[in-house]
């Protein structure tokens, strides 16, 4: 049985704020969270669609490289758009190939939370690191 | 003569048309047409704008940190970076002659890799163009397409990926960011149970890979002429092959084949690579191009890959894929096997051959010993050459007697198949471009070419909203005239 809530974070550790997303799942697994699976990956590719199945919730943690700050979090719906196309699939493009394989999928969320430098080498920019702290705190409320 | 599209006289006069960056290629990828008054092409250009940080990003980190270091280079395939800096550092560490256990596990992770790279390429970025047209409705053309018009080949390649990933997991340690390789050897052998989990699905996968040669074939044969034609063009190949002059994609001798089929130079150590192969600097391009030093830069290029691989070893050491290697070569007296569009049928040999070394390494009782890292003599210089999904992969090395990287030298399939994509985009702008109005579907020939290299440009960050699609009609000046951008984003944000 897979635990009900999974939890994926998505980025390049090494390339500034790409780790936001690697960073926070190393967060929320210091906490041994209860019922709750964290993945992490460069990308999302549609295999991922296999992980989503027997879930009661998903939420997907990844950089924006713009939007609100500090962080955006909302519903994601399954939406047919043009990540189809590439190596990688955004959430909805993920949800929406679920759809299509195994029916409805499960209800999901994406935190993003706002970076700003994404080189190779490059650490967390102090602003990022601030709206880490913001999207964690935030999402213990939400639990 | 294709190679007349590369610089056009008078560019200044022409009408120019930005493809940018290319869709179901990673990275940022660019090509600039140059068009006169009759839509006449003059000029044509694949621009790869490579990150070059590669080699800064490692220097100055201890060599034992490097194999997983590297990981971080590429999140397309990283496990092939892991390897060939591995191989590396064991020059580094004397490591002269890996434990059975170390090898046939690296073998095994390897596979597992060329197993989930072809199968995410064939079955989702390749098959929307090979089975509903080059120029078919856009909107149709995609994996939501092929899951609708056929569920069970997309279910297929969706669990094929999945496989891969898992002998990835198993032997690297961890889904992404895996450690199992080390300098000298592995950090972890294969448990019974864990050998157990994949032989139980390994027979299944090796007949949905026959099945996906099959259709592989079957597309070329329903388009014979098309496929035969599109993109064609001679080059020279370059790949690794085993002593017995065997595929052999984690290690091997270097073989080089002219255009003609005459052997340039076979079972090549890799250690002195620069002996054979120089790279040239280009004014237009950020990524270098690789060349075969004996024949000089302008007809030294070569192309590498799956259809490089195929052509170029006696056979293949497992027998469904050599079969099908034969069957392949024979066919329509061996113009598929020269065909840009006959990548796709190769790729898909290859993932037949890793799903059969698969099984193979996992009846083998030595992934479960215990002897798993040597060392000798510590050197300065260490090379890894490894036959990646897109072609050869080298790293090269120099560490310092405090044990830290001071250079580093990366040549990745791509780059060697610079020449190579930028010739199968001129001759499809000559085909089926060339003095008709541009569109969507004709626009799109030219990502197929591009596509079936299977390129990886994955320098670019993965954040949401950093890859917007964008296609690009520019006056001779350089102003926008029309442009076309589809975003990649999340519905709700």
């Amino acid at each position: 049985m897979n635990p009900p809530t999974l939890i994926i974070g998505i980025g390049n550790p090494s390339r500034g704020d790409d780790a936001l997303g690697p960073l926070a799942i190393e967060r929320l697994e210091a906490l041994a969270l209860p019922g709750v699976e964290l993945l992490t990956d460069y990308q999302l590719q549609v295999e991922y669609a296999l992980d989503l199945q027997g879930r009661e919730r998903v939420i997907f943690i990844d950089a924006a490289a713009s939007g609100p700050e500090p962080f955006a979090y909302g519903l994601v719906t399954a939406v047919e758009d043009a990540s189809y196309s590439s190596h990688e699939l955004s959430p909805g493009a993920l949800l929406h190939a679920y759809q299509k394989l195994y029916g409805e999928p499960p209800p999901a969320w994406v935190m993003a939370i706002r970076g700003y430098g994404f080189g190779l080498g490059e650490g967390l920019t102090g602003q990022a690191a601030g709206n880490l702290e913001a999207a964690l705190a935030a999402m213990m409320e939400v639990k | 003569m294709s190679a007349d599209l590369e610089s056009a006289q008078h560019p200044e006069t022409l009408r120019r048309v930005a493809i940018e960056p290319l869709s179901r290629v990673e990275g940022h990828g660019k090509v600039t047409l140059l068009l006169d008054e009759n839509d006449h092409i003059r000029q044509v250009r694949l621009h790869i704008v490579e990150f070059r940080g590669f080699e800064k990003f490692i220097q100055g980190r201890p060599y034992w940190e490097a194999p997983v270091m590297v990981q971080r280079l590429c999140g397309i395939c990283p496990v092939s970076h892991h390897l060939a800096a591995s191989k590396a550092m064991d020059q580094i560490v004397g490591a002269s002659q890996l434990t059975p256990t170390a090898e046939k596990l690296r073998r095994l992770m390897h596979h597992g890799q060329m197993l989930q790279s072809h199968a995410l390429h064939f079955f989702h970025l390749s098959s929307p163009d090979l089975l509903f047209g080059f120029d078919s409705d856009v909107a149709k053309r995609n994996i939501v397409g092929v899951i609708e018009a056929y569920p069970e080949v997309a279910k297929q390649g969706v669990l094929l990926r999945k496989f891969g990933q898992e002998v990835i997991r198993l032997t690297a340690g961890k889904r992404v960011h895996g450690t199992g390789s080390v300098p000298g050897g592995v950090n972890k052998n294969l448990s019974r149970e864990e050998r157990d989990f994949l032989l139980k699905d390994i027979y299944q996968i090796i007949a949905w890979s026959r099945d996906a040669v099959q259709l592989a074939r079957r597309l070329f044969e329903q388009n014979r002429e098309l496929y035969n034609a599109f993109g064609r063009f001679e080059a020279h190949g370059l790949s690794l092959v085993r002593a017995d002059g065997a595929m052999d994609l984690y290690h091997g001798g270097l073989r080089a084949r002219d255009k003609g089929g005459e052997t340039l130079f076979d079972h090549v150590n890799y250690d002195h690579y620069w002996e054979r192969i120089l790279e040239e600097v280009k004014p237009w391009s950020y990524m270098k191009f690789p060349y075969l030093r004996e024949l000089g830069p302008e007809q030294g290029w070569y192309r590498v890959g799956p259809l490089t691989r195929v052509g170029l070893c006696d056979f293949i050491p497992t027998p469904f894929a050599d079969q099908e290697r034969r069957s392949f070569l024979a066919y329509d007296a061996g113009r598929a096997a020269g065909a840009t569009l006959g990548t796709h049928w190769a790729r898909m040999i290859e993932m037949l051959h890793s799903a059969e070394a698969i099984k193979e390494l996992l009846h083998d009782n030595d992934l479960s010993g215990d002897a798993l890292v040597v060392s000798g003599a510590r050197q300065e210089r260490g090379v890894g050459v490894i036959e990646a999904p897109r072609g050869t992969l080298i790293h090269h090395y120099r560490v310092d007697e405090d044990d830290v990287i001071v250079r580093a030298n990366l040549i990745v399939s791509t780059t060697h198949n610079n020449q190579a994509m930028n010739e199968a985009i001129r001759q499809v702008a000559r085909q089926y471009l060339d003095g008709r109005k541009l569109t969507e579907g004709l626009l799109n020939h030219i990502e197929v070419a591009i596509r079936a290299f299977d390129p990886c440009l994955s320098c670019a960050t993965h954040a949401l909203g950093k890859m917007p699609l964008v296609v690009e009609l520019l006056d001779a000046e350089g102003a926008t005239v029309d442009s076309l951008i589809r975003s990649v984003g999340c519905g709700e944000r």
